[in-house]
């Protein structure tokens, strides 16, 4: 049934009626309104027997959840930029340990400076981590990721984390469909652990591996990411038949049939890109546009078939790899065909806005040719004022550069 | 019938399998049913305390669970000399997740029991000194405040000795550490820092607090009992020599921790809910210059003309400590 709900609260009502048993949390902007909305529910009773734990950080929220995996509970936790850098040392460990989790991120830019709006800055940084991450489009693809999340997670035994923007998706109120308690009852099995801290049955959980045996325990680690895109595609088909929508799955297409230019992206910038997609096909131009919803693991193939015959690609990416370049278009240039050319264009960083105008100015100056070659583009900077800076920058510079005038 | 191979450790009144206690009062360890939870074989160096300490916890458990435990072990020598893969040292259900977070990690299999009908199951973390009083301070703190059912266990060998003995926040005054070492006028590790942990952890008036050496297992085994028969959030804090990092002779081990609590060093009480509940007497006074003078890291206390003045305010801690918590021998004073 359709409510008009915040997107956070949406959420929450979903991963309740994934009927967790153990939350831990700790506030951090913009996830709040999840992790509130989640205490009223166990407060009300409504989860039990869940347990809440209001922990003392971010590195501890995670790491209950890790123990709560290995006990054979049903776990959640919530989080944002600092809180899921602060959990890092802990990310590698829950995948590590082949143990099933969900987290949300409610994606925010990464200080300093400090900044609580959003980009992906937060789950990027992460992408090595071992996690399968999720990209929401839309607040009832989060809602739908989440249902999904759990039974992925818990069919390959691995920690999954189901990313929705900050903000813009969060503190959204908008029509919502969360699907009612028999649907998710129905949908997601009871969760089987393939190990768990048992008396009756004692193991050794996260012992210590030497040079001997490392590279093979890393190596099916990777293995089992590469075999979980089959099974993000098959969980996002049943849950298609189940719930009569599509959420989920690799990768979000939207009219890149003989298109000229595909604009890549994730997230809920998909949303204004298809109505730029829209007009611009009625102005002439073959747009289409390619949502990542899976980002890891990436789906190098899926992702070179959707990209066939395109001749021109532009990677939407909202966060930067400092001294690198983009995040999101290196993978894309790893999938893409031969003789497509990739403009790769940061926008939207630390909450700035990404508007339809902008990304149908966008369209239009790459096909022009106004962007500077394939180079990693600043899309949305204001030029002068970094113009000034950088003059600064360089002044102070002079005087132990010795070759500047 | 469980038959497990037995070793009777029979030196002095306060080891255990002492055969002139009646049966009852035997320690765990002496009795043929013990859990040996943690089995031999393990890479421990000769002399560990930790080893020794944390047999004798996880069995006393056992014990006084009916064998429905289940640990969570901070990085550290005891998770790598017990778990080198693909042997392990441990009987019973053990997990291992990082160095700072096995405070957490307790608190999440805890909230695991309870929230799937199994809490019967007990939660028992084990960390060293490191993990506990610096690493793990956090997520140790917000396990008390929460009042998490978790005995939590510092294996307290005051320092890093896993990664090359290296000082912590538990390394006491004047001694040398790969990171203190007395160049120099230096005096080793600095006067003036430092933390007590159970004192910290009576300040969250949790339930129950006690420290215990490997000096005395009778009392280490009952402190363990007295834990497991409680609720809510609990913590041990054992001393345990380290032969690699004290530089003390691997024989003496149970000597030293008895050497450390004889001096009042090293002051073994229990508290609840806050309060200070129990004292154990030192029956006989020595003088930390007899404690000291067994471990190479203070050994430049007394080379040469040494330093009489660094010994006197160790002593001067010493007495501060038996003042504090009431431990002088009755007969003297």
């Amino acid at each position: 049934m359709l409510r008009q709900l915040e997107g956070s609260r949406a959420v929450a009502e979903t991963v309740a009626r994934c009927r967790p048993h153990v939350v831990a949390a700790y506030p951090i902007s913009p996830q709040t309104h999840i992790v509130e909305a989640l205490s009223d529910l166990v407060a009300a009773g409504q989860l039990a027997p869940c347990q809440y734990l209001l922990v003392e950080s971010e590195f501890g929220a995670l790491s209950a959840c890790i123990g709560a995996s290995a006990a054979g509970a049903r776990a959640y936790t919530a989080t944002s930029s600092q809180g899921l850098l602060f959990m890092a040392e802990a990310l590698p460990n829950a995948s590590g340990l082949g143990l099933p989790m969900v987290m949300t991120v409610a994606n925010r830019a990464l200080g300093a400076p400090i900044n609580i709006w959003n980009d992906h800055s937060d789950a990027m940084s992460q992408r090595d981590a071992g996690w399968l991450i999720l990209f929401a489009s839309s607040n009832q693809e989060a809602v739908d990721l989440h249902v999904q999340a759990f039974a992925l997670a818990e069919r390959l035994s691995l920690p999954v984390m189901v990313c929705m923007d900050g903000f813009v998706l969060t503190h959204a109120v908008e029509e919502i469909d969360v699907p009612d308690q028999a649907q998710v009852d129905a949908y997601l099995p009871a969760f089987r652990p393939r190990q768990q801290l048992d008396p009756d049955d004692p193991v050794t959980i996260g012992a210590m591996v030497g040079p001997e045996a490392f590279t093979e325990v890393k190596y099916l680690m990777a293995q089992r990411q590469l075999r979980a895109l089959d099974v993000v595609t098959e969980v996002a088909d049943t849950f298609a038949t189940a719930f009569g929508r599509d959420s989920g799955g690799l990768l979000r297409p939207y009219r890149t049939e003989d298109a000229d230019v595909v604009v890549v992206a994730q997230g809920s910038v998909l949303g204004s890109l298809a109505d730029v997609v829209d007009d611009l096909r009625e102005t002439g131009v073959a747009a289409g546009a390619l949502g990542v919803t899976c980002y890891r693991p990436w789906p190098w193939d899926a992702v070179r078939r959707a990209l066939l015959g395109i001749p021109r690609v532009i990677v939407v990416n909202r966060a930067v790899a400092v001294g690198s370049g983009s995040i999101l278009g290196q993978d894309v240039r790893l999938s893409a065909p031969a003789g497509t050319t990739v403009s790769d264009v940061v926008l939207g960083l630390g909450g700035r806005p990404v508007t339809r105008d902008g990304l149908r100015r966008l369209v239009l100056d790459v096909l022009a040719g106004r962007l500077d070659g394939e180079a990693l583009t600043y899309y949305d900077v204001d030029r002068e004022r970094v113009a000034v800076e950088l003059a600064r920058e360089l002044g102070d510079a002079a005087p132990t550069s010795g070759a500047r005038p | 019938m469980t038959t497990t191979p037995l070793k009777l450790y029979q030196v002095g009144t306060f080891a255990a399998g002492n055969r002139l206690l009646g049966p009852g009062e035997r320690t765990v360890q002496s009795s043929m049913d013990r859990a040996s939870c943690i089995t031999s074989g393990h890479r421990a160096c000769r002399g560990c305390g930790e080893a020794l300490a944390a047999r004798v916890v996880m069995d006393a458990a056992m014990r006084a669970t009916g064998g429905r435990v289940v640990t969570v072990n901070a990085t550290g020598c005891l998770e790598v000399f017990s778990t080198p893969y693909p042997e392990s040292a441990w009987q019973v259900p053990w997990l291992h997740s990082l160095f700072g977070n096995a405070a957490a990690v307790a608190s999440g299999v805890a909230a695991a029991m309870r929230a799937t009908g199994r809490d019967d199951v007990r939660v028992l973390a084990q960390a060293g000194d490191g993990g506990t009083v610096d690493i793990g301070l956090g997520c140790l703190s917000g396990m008390f405040e929460r009042n998490d059912d978790v005995l939590f266990v510092c294996y307290d060998n005051q320092g890093y000795m896993n990664t090359g003995v290296q000082r912590s926040g538990a390394t006491p005054a004047g001694a040398s550490t790969a990171t203190t070492r007395p160049v120099g006028d230096g005096v080793g590790n600095a006067f003036g820092t430092g933390k007590n942990l159970p004192r910290i952890a009576m300040a969250h008036d949790i339930p129950y607090v006690a420290t215990a050496t490997v000096a005395d297992l009778h009392d280490l085994e009952a402190k363990v009992a007295i834990a497991m028969a409680r609720r809510g959030a609990r913590y041990l804090h054992v001393l345990v020599p380290c032969p690699l990092g004290w530089g003390s002779q691997p024989a003496d081990t149970v000597r030293v921790a008895r050497l450390a609590t004889q001096s009042g060093l090293f002051p073994v009480f229990e508290a609840e809910n806050g309060m200070l509940t129990h004292a154990t007497p030192i029956r006989r006074r020595v003088p930390v210059e007899e404690y000291l003078r067994l471990q190479t890291r203070f050994q430049h206390l007394f080379v040469g003309p040494g330093r009489p003045d660094v010994v006197a305010a160790l002593q001067a801690q010493a007495d501060r400590d038996i003042a504090r918590f009431g431990l002088a021998p009755e007969e003297e004073s």
